[in-house]
């Protein structure tokens, strides 16, 4: 197969040009394909900008379809950071979707499960009820943390669990932790 | 921790805001209870704790992760037919709506515009696994209530779909049938294929729903155990991220087969200038357990419209798009009697052959039986998903349920169970 030309963003999304706007200071990038357009932002510009996205009436992204994290460790493309959290957003009046990117990076050891202080984002959950689950599962997944959550705990795995098993470092077959798994008796229960 | 999310915002359910609880005393004196995981009315693996006042629902926590078998792990390992395997098994009630939702990501990623026969015939396959989902549903709803005599009409009917799926694909329960292109095999015999079809939509299941509308849509039992519970008003549902027959039932128009048409639900589908299948999007307006029941049943009656739009005029052609081409499977015939067969049975299957795509990023999603099925791929140019997310319905639904549930009596727990259609293989993945 001959080798596929570099993609070029169509960048004409309607949205990113009243994000442009509405904050003309701050640095955001964006990318496409497919048709699908993706706003880049930083973690501390965040909240604002999708409190942006949900009540302006331009936007008016009422209905946020799911969030989830990437691991990019050892991805072929450079990207801004390790990790990302994605958010789709979707317009219900228009079937309009638009994808916001997060991205961390972790200033710890990622192999432990330990509070790494530069993994942490604002949780929307005050914008949308809808991100509780979803950031729940990030956190599990990923370690990532969300200020202001109201029920930040592991939600697949258990609350013991040493890992956070999408990680990219972490194998696929895990760390023995069905083999030495906790066996509880009734002496200590 | 309760479930309130941050009072100011006026999402707060806590249990004395609610219409539902006026007169009622608070008598101090609360109690938890756990329910399930094993539990006849859980189906499979879902566990709330309930704070129970009285036998009021004062508060409810939902555990959920005891079906959790790290499939997306499982996707970052195997490459993009192998893992039709998993998908089928998340929403096991319509295991080929979710191959056809798993490819249809796929084929986006790789910019493949497959067959009109292809189309055609998942547009069926996918109609006939919402039937399929939506019977046990339905038939679910009232058997956890205590009707039984339905839930045995509309199962007893799944049986034909499950036989169809055994017929074009070899296996009833996980079909597996979908691959990059196109799909596993032709159909076997498509006289068969057309008969079993028709007799299924014409009279098997239109008999089957008869009956189940007959036993439930008037049945005073049953109304008063489903009315009025577990509601949501249109704007909570769009904030909750309900979608499928839960949203519909809340007066949420949106159904992605007419919001971001694929398939024969798109214009000029076959590139002939054909127009989409004609079907209506049904809504409800009040967002009750009945509602979604009544959402429901009305979608299975709309699907067979659909189906019997498609089953006469099946295009032929291939059904696999690079049928002259190197990316799909040969046939096993070619495999096993000519050594080109051969050689391109392996270019696929080895390892470090298979496709190349494009280092990018798609987000593909179907309207299935539960509400938007959705995959995100992050491709790193290999023929594995360097990352594959599974937006599954179940999962969003089911965080309503701390919010549709408190405030009401415990035995109206299994209905709302019921009526929101929680897959916990989907929900866990």
């Amino acid at each position: 197969m001959p080798a596929a030309k570099p993609h070029k963003p169509n960048l004409d999304h309607p949205t990113l040009k009243l994000v442009k706007e509405k904050f003309p200071d701050t640095k955001f990038k964006a990318t496409e394909y497919r048709g699908q357009t993706s706003l880049i932002v930083a973690p501390q510009d965040f909240h604002e900008v999708m409190r942006f996205l949900r009540d302006d009436e331009r936007c008016a992204y009422d209905f946020l379809s799911e969030c989830f994290g990437i691991d990019y460790l050892n991805y072929p493309a450079p990207q801004p950071g390790r990790f990302a959290v994605v958010y789709n957003l979707v317009n219900t009046k228009t079937a309009d979707r638009f994808f916001v990117k997060v991205y961390v990076d972790p200033s710890l050891p990622t192999d432990g499960i330990e509070k790494d202080p530069a993994l942490v984002i604002d949780s929307v959950c005050d914008l949308w009820p809808s991100a509780e689950w979803p950031e729940r599962e990030v956190f599990d997944m990923f370690g990532i943390r969300f200020n202001d959550h109201p029920d930040m705990r592991r939600i697949l795995t258990w609350e013991e669990y040493p890992g956070h098993p999408l990680r990219k470092d972490y194998p696929l077959r895990g760390r023995g932790e069905r083999e030495h798994f906790k066996i509880v008796d009734r002496s200590d229960a | 921790m309760p479930y309130t999310i941050k009072p100011d915002q006026g999402y707060d359910t806590d249990v004395e805001s609610l219409d539902y609880l006026k007169g009622h005393v608070d008598t101090g004196d609360r109690w938890t209870l756990n329910f399930g995981p094993q539990h006849p009315a859980t189906h499979t693996t879902l566990r709330l704790v309930l704070e129970l006042d009285g036998e009021r629902v004062a508060r409810c926590t939902p555990h959920i992760g005891y079906l959790h078998s790290g499939f997306e792990k499982l996707a970052e390992h195997m490459d993009y037919n192998q893992y039709v395997t998993i998908v089928s098994r998340m929403n096991y009630l319509s295991p080929i709506a979710n191959d056809i939702c798993w490819h249809h990501a796929v084929e986006k990623l790789l910019d493949i515009d497959i067959t009109p026969r292809c189309k055609v015939l998942r547009t069926i396959m996918a109609e006939l696994a919402r039937i399929q989902d939506h019977l046990l549903c339905c038939g679910a709803a009232a058997l956890d209530l205590g009707g039984f005599t339905a839930f045995l009409y509309g199962f007893n009917q799944r049986e034909r779909v499950y036989d169809i799926c055994d017929f074009i694909a070899g296996q009833r329960y996980h079909p597996d049938w979908t691959r990059v292109g196109g799909a596993m095999q032709d159909l076997p015999d498509e006289a068969v294929f057309k008969k079993m079809v028709k007799r299924f939509i014409d009279e098997e299941l239109a008999q089957a729903i008869a009956d189940m509308e007959n036993l439930l849509m008037r049945n005073r039992i049953f109304i008063d155990r489903v009315a009025n519970i577990g509601q949501i008003s249109k704007q909570e549902a769009i904030a909750w991220g309900l979608s499928g027959p839960c949203a519909r039932a809340s007066g949420v128009e949106r159904d992605l087969r007419k919001d971001e048409p694929y398939l024969c639900y798109a214009r000029n589908w076959d590139g002939q200038g054909a127009e989409p299948v004609d079907f209506k999007v049904i809504v409800h307006e009040d967002g009750d357990a009945f509602a979604r029941f009544h959402v429901r049943m009305e979608e299975m009656k709309q699907s067979a419209h659909i189906v019997r739009q498609l089953i006469d005029d099946i295009p032929g052609g291939p059904i696999d798009t690079f049928a002259d081409g190197k990316m799909v499977k040969p046939d096993k015939k070619d495999v096993y009697g000519s050594i080109e067969g051969l050689i391109q049975h392996f270019e696929i299957i080895m390892s470090n052959r298979g496709w190349d795509t494009p280092v990018a990023e798609v987000y593909g999603a179907n309207e299935t039986a539960n509400g938007e099925l959705g995959y995100y791929i992050v491709a790193d140019g290999g023929p594995r998903s360097f990352r594959a997310h599974t937006r599954p319905p179940s999962f969003m639904n089911y965080a309503t349920m701390a919010r549709l549930t408190e405030g009401h009596l415990l035995s109206d727990i299994v209905a709302i169970i019921g009526s929101l259609n929680v897959v916990a293989a989907e929900l866990d993945r």
